[in-house]
């Protein structure tokens, strides 16, 4: 007889089992991202990651921080670069020392505790950068969890934070399955990348965007099928994170390892 | 009813009314439910404006920086470094050169490994700058005492 402990866990684990796998397979289909766009907008921003391009310079951390006014040398930014090495062992190292603020400028990846591993050239298979910054969801966590109603989906789909309405519970800081959210060292309240929102409805690009050398940041607007960041995201194979989360970000990856999460 | 039930419900009643009173004054106007409904869309509107106002800092016009130091200009558009913007190098530039009357030049030697810190990355466009050891080429001299930031050209060197 299977008991009724037995009977949920199994179930469990077989939604999971079911559910997980197809979600990670779906292609990325142009019309259902269409589809998913609501309002009345005439904007939907949406961000574009070439990882092929990028070469892990940091130049785009560290203009968003001296754009964004976050202090320069605390620990915490609204966009990284990640590192990935997989060696021929089929092991990943990955790393992002201060989120890639300096750039990377040596092979060692970093542990953390002050505790590094020297990977040889020659045992590296497969290694790239991944810029990382905040997805903007369609259906932003961060936002549902929000108590107080301090964080918030404006129209054209950027996720805000109002600084004098935050009561720092940090509740937000847990949702976000990206682990974008911190807290501002001066505010104490809720931080998080906006797309550089003073500068995109200025006509400007984002700070990260116009630092980088190589074109490996690109912001564009979905509702426009003009934009070219629109054409190659409806024309090419383009990847997001954690899509099973349902969360639908708008960071679209070109060239998305299945090691990065 | 006995008057220790109705004196704790008056209480609990009074506090009641002077919450909502404070709130409404407290809680601003554009405050509620907008386009995205109570899930997404529950917020102060004013913010949007206040985030719209906060201070630009970079400027990011490659013709703006020409007009006033045009041999940096020309300089580093015929060399490689032509791709990468004037203030990557020298910091935001936004009032320069009112305010800033100078920017930042940085010479630090970490600054050039960002980019020049050999990495044989196959699957990155980082393996197609060309890279040094920062041990072995040079240590402890800037860069910049060699080569020319904004012509980096090799010619004439060794
Ligand atoms: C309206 C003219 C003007 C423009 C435009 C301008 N500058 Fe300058 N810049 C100056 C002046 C004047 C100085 C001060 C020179 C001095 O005191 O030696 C200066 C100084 C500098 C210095 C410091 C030089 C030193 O010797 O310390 C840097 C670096 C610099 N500018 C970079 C830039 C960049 C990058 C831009 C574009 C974003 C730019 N400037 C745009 C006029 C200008
Ligand atoms: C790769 C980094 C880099 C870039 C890009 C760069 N600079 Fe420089 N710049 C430097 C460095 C380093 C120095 C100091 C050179 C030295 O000490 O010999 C400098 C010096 C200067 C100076 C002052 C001394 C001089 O040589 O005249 C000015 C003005 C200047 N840069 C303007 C510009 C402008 C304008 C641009 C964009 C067109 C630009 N720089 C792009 C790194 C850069
Ligand atoms: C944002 C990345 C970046 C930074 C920062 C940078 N460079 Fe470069 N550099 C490049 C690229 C890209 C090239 C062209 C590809 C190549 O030849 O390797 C290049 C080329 C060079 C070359 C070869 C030039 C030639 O004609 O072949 C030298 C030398 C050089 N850089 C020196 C420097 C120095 C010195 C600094 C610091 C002041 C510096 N670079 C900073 C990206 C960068
Ligand atoms: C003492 C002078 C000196 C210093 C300091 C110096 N270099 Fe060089 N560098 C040279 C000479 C000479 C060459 C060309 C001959 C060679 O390949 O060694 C060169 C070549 C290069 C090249 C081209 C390498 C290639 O494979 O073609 C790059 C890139 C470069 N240097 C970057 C840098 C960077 C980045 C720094 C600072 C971390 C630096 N250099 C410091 C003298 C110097």
């Amino acid at each position: 007889m299977i008991n009724r402990r037995d009977f949920l866990k199994n179930t469990a684990i077989g939604i999971a089992g079911i559910t997980l796998p197809l979600a990670a397979f779906e292609i990325i289909r142009p019309e259902k991202i269409l589809a998913n766009m609501s309002g009345t907008s005439k904007t939907r921003w949406v961000f574009l990651v070439d990882t092929y391009k990028c070469v892990g310079c940091g130049l785009c951390v560290k203009a968003c921080k001296n754009e964004n006014e976050i202090p320069y040398d605390a620990n915490v930014t609204r966009t990284w670069v990640e590192r990935y090495v997989i060696t021929k062992d089929g092991k990943l190292h990955a790393d992002t020392p201060k989120g890639a603020r300096d750039g990377f400028t040596t092979s060692r990846i970093e542990l953390g505790q002050g505790k590094y591993e020297e990977i040889r050239d020659e045992d590296i298979i497969k290694a790239f950068f991944v810029p990382k910054l905040c997805n903007q969801c369609e259906n932003p966590p961060c936002v549902q969890v929000c108590p107080v109603g301090a964080t918030y989906q404006v129209p054209d789909g950027v996720v805000l934070v109002d600084r004098k309405w935050c009561i720092g519970c940090g509740y937000c800081i847990m949702g976000c399955p990206y682990g974008v959210r911190f807290f501002h060292p001066k505010y104490h309240t809720a931080e998080k990348c906006n797309f550089c929102y003073h500068r995109i409805t200025k006509g400007l690009k984002t700070a990260c965007v116009s630092a980088c050398p190589f074109g490996a940041r690109q912001i564009g607007n979905l509702k426009d099928p003009g934009d070219p960041v629109t054409k190659v995201i409806m024309t090419e194979r383009v990847g997001i994170l954690k899509e099973e989360y349902g969360t639908k970000p708008q960071v679209f990856y070109l060239g998305l390892d299945r090691e990065v999460k | 009813m006995k008057n220790h039930v109705l004196r704790p419900l008056y209480t609990v009643i009074g506090l009641v009314v002077i919450v909502l009173i404070v709130r409404v004054f407290y809680v601003p106007k554009d405050f509620g439910v907008h386009e995205r409904g109570y899930m997404y869309g529950w917020y102060r509107e004013s913010n949007i404006e206040d985030w719209k106002k906060f201070g630009v800092k970079y400027k990011f016009d490659g013709d703006y920086c020409s007009g006033c130091h045009p041999l940096n200009h020309e300089n580093i558009m015929s060399s490689p470094h032509a791709i990468i913007p004037c203030e990557d190098c020298h910091g935001p530039a936004l009032g320069h050169p009112d305010n800033p009357a100078k920017l930042a030049v940085e010479r630090s030697r970490q600054h050039c490994l960002r980019c020049h810190a050999r990495l044989p990355y196959p699957t990155s466009d980082r393996a197609n700058i060309r890279g040094v050891n920062p041990d072995k080429h040079n240590p402890d001299v800037e860069c910049v005492m060699c080569h020319n930031p904004h012509k980096p050209s090799l010619e004439g060197l060794k």
